[in-house]
This record gives structure tokens, sequence and C-alpha cells, in this order.
């Protein structure tokens, strides 16, 4: 592997993370936090749509003419965003996934993320590098929603994917980290740490 | 009766940004002045508005189970028809703007064709489908409250923002950071709301 790809697959990670540094796709981020679980589901599934679609639109940016690419890029997302919800759909069922989380699903065509890496990536690199990129920058996503939800279940419910940890210490759990301000204020916590370690991102 | 406690939920107790984060990537990129915030404010209310009663039409009487054929559910293509309706409209609205009232499509500049990829937007529309609404007045009102609380949660940040201009933010937390402090202090005020039965 040359560098090239290596930096497009670890930059998302860290250095040019989706949310914390680039501030994309917040929106659906939030609201699937309370649960790891939720969190899991939400991070594996935009880690595929955002994956594929850039695949696919790489393969097809000769063809598209530029002036209704968005009109493209919104059918080829939405269309894999319907595909992950009827997979999800069929296992709602057995996996116990919680129903609030189809909206969340559905946003994913709206997630900026999505549209972002498509536009900025996709749409000038052959495929390979592309689908990295995409699965890169929906694992960077997936991290910082992980990291909220841990948080958000350890303290907010005491357990973790559903196993109680702290409840049997006696630990009450605390409502307010269930309740979507909580989120917010994790997130900005998360970024202040980051620029502390990374001083260049810092605005004037 | 109804459609009032319906009005004030939807603009307090459901809010799109303080209680489902819904157009979170904008709310925070223009949320730096409040002329600009409350311009894009103003386009938000219009465009859910006109996309919500549509999406609520198309999703009674052509997607949901048995409403266009005996049979036949039609449910799994409401993504891709809502974002085609919202797409739609939002460049209709683009160019009705352009033509009647080029000060506010100046003013407006790239917001406008961006409002349709503008969560709080597809999110209206999905969670319209969830809630069941009864008729198309209910789902023109709640259309209303939740643009009006978008509105008013971004024109309030943009003030807040303004004045922490002045203020001296420890280095790291400066923008984005304190940005989503701020948010999520302004999330738990609120939460009081919360408690409202209306």
């Amino acid at each position: 592997m040359d560098a090239k790809l290596k930096e497009t697959i670890l930059n998302p990670i860290f250095k040019g993370n989706p949310i914390t540094v680039l501030v994309l796709g917040i929106c659906s981020s939030l609201a699937v936090t309370v649960t790891m679980k939720g969190a899991l589901v939400m991070t594996l599934s935009v880690i595929v749509v955002c994956g594929i679609s850039s695949l696919i639109l790489s393969l097809l940016r000769n063809t598209i003419p530029g002036r209704v690419r968005i009109i493209v890029q919104l059918v080829v997302v939405a269309m894999m965003v319907i595909l992950v919800d009827q997979v999800l759909k069929s296992f709602e069922a057995t996996y116990a996934i919680d129903k609030q989380l189809s909206v969340y699903i559905g946003l994913i065509i709206t997630n900026c993320i999505v549209m972002g890496r498509i536009e900025a990536f996709a749409l000038g690199n052959k495929p390979w590098p592309s689908f990295l990129d995409g699965v890169a920058n929906g694992a960077g996503y997936g991290i910082i929603l992980i990291i909220v939800a841990f948080f958000r279940e350890l303290l907010g419910s005491g357990t973790l994917f559903g196993f109680d940890i702290l409840n049997r210490f006696g630990y009450i759990p605390n409502n307010l980290v269930i309740l979507p301000p909580f989120a917010l204020i994790l997130l900005g916590c998360i970024v202040w740490v980051q620029r502390s370690i990374q001083k260049d991102l810092q605005e004037k | 009766m109804e459609y009032l406690s319906l009005f004030v939920k939807s603009i307090f107790v459901d809010n799109m940004i303080f209680a489902y984060f819904l157009g979170m990537c904008s709310f925070l990129a223009v949320s730096k002045n409040v002329k600009t915030a409350a311009g894009l404010g103003l386009a938000v209310i219009f465009v859910l508005l006109v996309t919500l009663p549509i999406n609520y039409l198309l999703n009674t009487y052509v997607l949901a189970p048995d409403a266009l054929i005996k049979g036949v559910d039609l449910s799994f293509l409401s993504f891709i028809v809502f974002i085609a309706v919202i797409a739609a409209i939002v460049q209709v609205v683009e160019m009705v703007v352009e033509k009647f009232s080029p000060e506010l499509y100046s003013s407006l500049g790239i917001f406008l064709p961006l409002i349709a990829v503008n969560c709080a937007i597809l999110g209206g529309s999905l969670f319209m489908q969830q809630k069941d609404f009864m008729n198309i007045g209910e789902a023109c009102v709640y259309s209303l409250g939740s643009g009006l609380g978008w509105f008013l949660a971004i024109v309030s940040l943009a003030a807040i923002r303004e004045k922490m201009a002045y203020s001296n933010v420890p280095g790291a937390l400066k923008g984005l950071g304190i940005t989503f402090i701020t948010v999520g202090l302004m999330g738990m005020a609120f939460m009081t709301f919360m408690g409202i039965s209306l």
C-alpha cells in the first residue's frame, strides 16, 4: 500500500475527522447515541452507504453531466439508504433494533458526510481510493459516535450494550445524560480534547 | 384546541434542534450573525411549510399500504419520493424568489439550494410519517411549528454567538467547541418545556 492511500484512510479517523473537524453529519449522529447498540448500527449503516455510494459514483464520474450531478448523487445515496433500511427492517425483530432508528437511517440521505465526500473526493478519483475514502470517513464518524454513546449509556443507564456494568455497584443512573443536551456538551468536550492535542486546529 | 397544542408542542417540546438535532450542520455553520441566521430560518420555515403537506398527501394517498392499489405497500419508496419532492420544491422556490425578489435571493445566496439537504426538512417529513396525523390541517400546523422552532433556535444561537465574540474562551474551545456546549445549555433550557402537558 502506498503512502497516499494510507493517508486517505488514516486522515478522516483523527486529523480530518468529519464530525469534530469538518463539522459534517452532526444531525443524525447525536440522537442515536443513547445506547451503544444504536450507535453501532448507525456506524455500520453509514460506512456501508458512504463506501458503496462513493464507489458507484466514482465509477460513473465520467458519464454524469455536471449540471445534474446533485440529483444523480441523491438518487444513488437514497437507493443505498433504502437497501440498508430494508436489511435492518428484516433484522428488527431478531435483534430488537429501535424503531425510532429508522428515521435516522433515512436521514443518512441528507447526511453531509456522504454527499460531501462524493462531491469532494469520489467525483475526481478512481473507484478504489474513493471506496476507501468513503469507508474511512464513515469510520471516523463512527468513532465519535461510539465514544459519545459509551459515556451516555454507561452514565445514563449504567449499562453497556444492555449488560449491567455500574448498577450492580449501587450506581443510580443519571437521567440527564440520556437527554439530548448532554450529547452536545459531550461532543463539545471531545472537540476540546482533540484541539488541545492538535493545536493547529484551534480557531482564532 | 388540538391544533394549538400541536403547534406549541412542535415549537418548544419537540424542537427540531434541541430535541432531535435535525438540521445541525447548517445550524452551526450559518449562526455567526443574526441577519443571515434569520434569513435562513425564514427559508426553512417556508420550505417546510410547502414540502411537508405535499409529502403528507403523497404518503397518505400513494405510499401508504393499500392506498394506491389494494394489497400494494409502497412505503419502502418513501425516502426517495420525499427527497425528490424536497429537491424539486427547493428548485422551484429558488426560481420564484430569484424572479420576484432578487434582493432576498442575493442575501440568502448559497443557503437556499442547500436547504434541500437540510436534515430538518427531510426529518420533518419522516417524523410526519411516524406520527400518523389525522388530516392535512395537522400536518400544516406541525410543519409551521417545526419551522418556527428551528427559526427561534438559530436566531437565538446567532445572538449568543455575536455576544460571545467578546468573551475570553480557552483557545482549544474557541469556535466549534464552545458552540456545541452553548447549544447543549440552550437545549437544557428548552427541556423545561417538557413538563408542560397540553
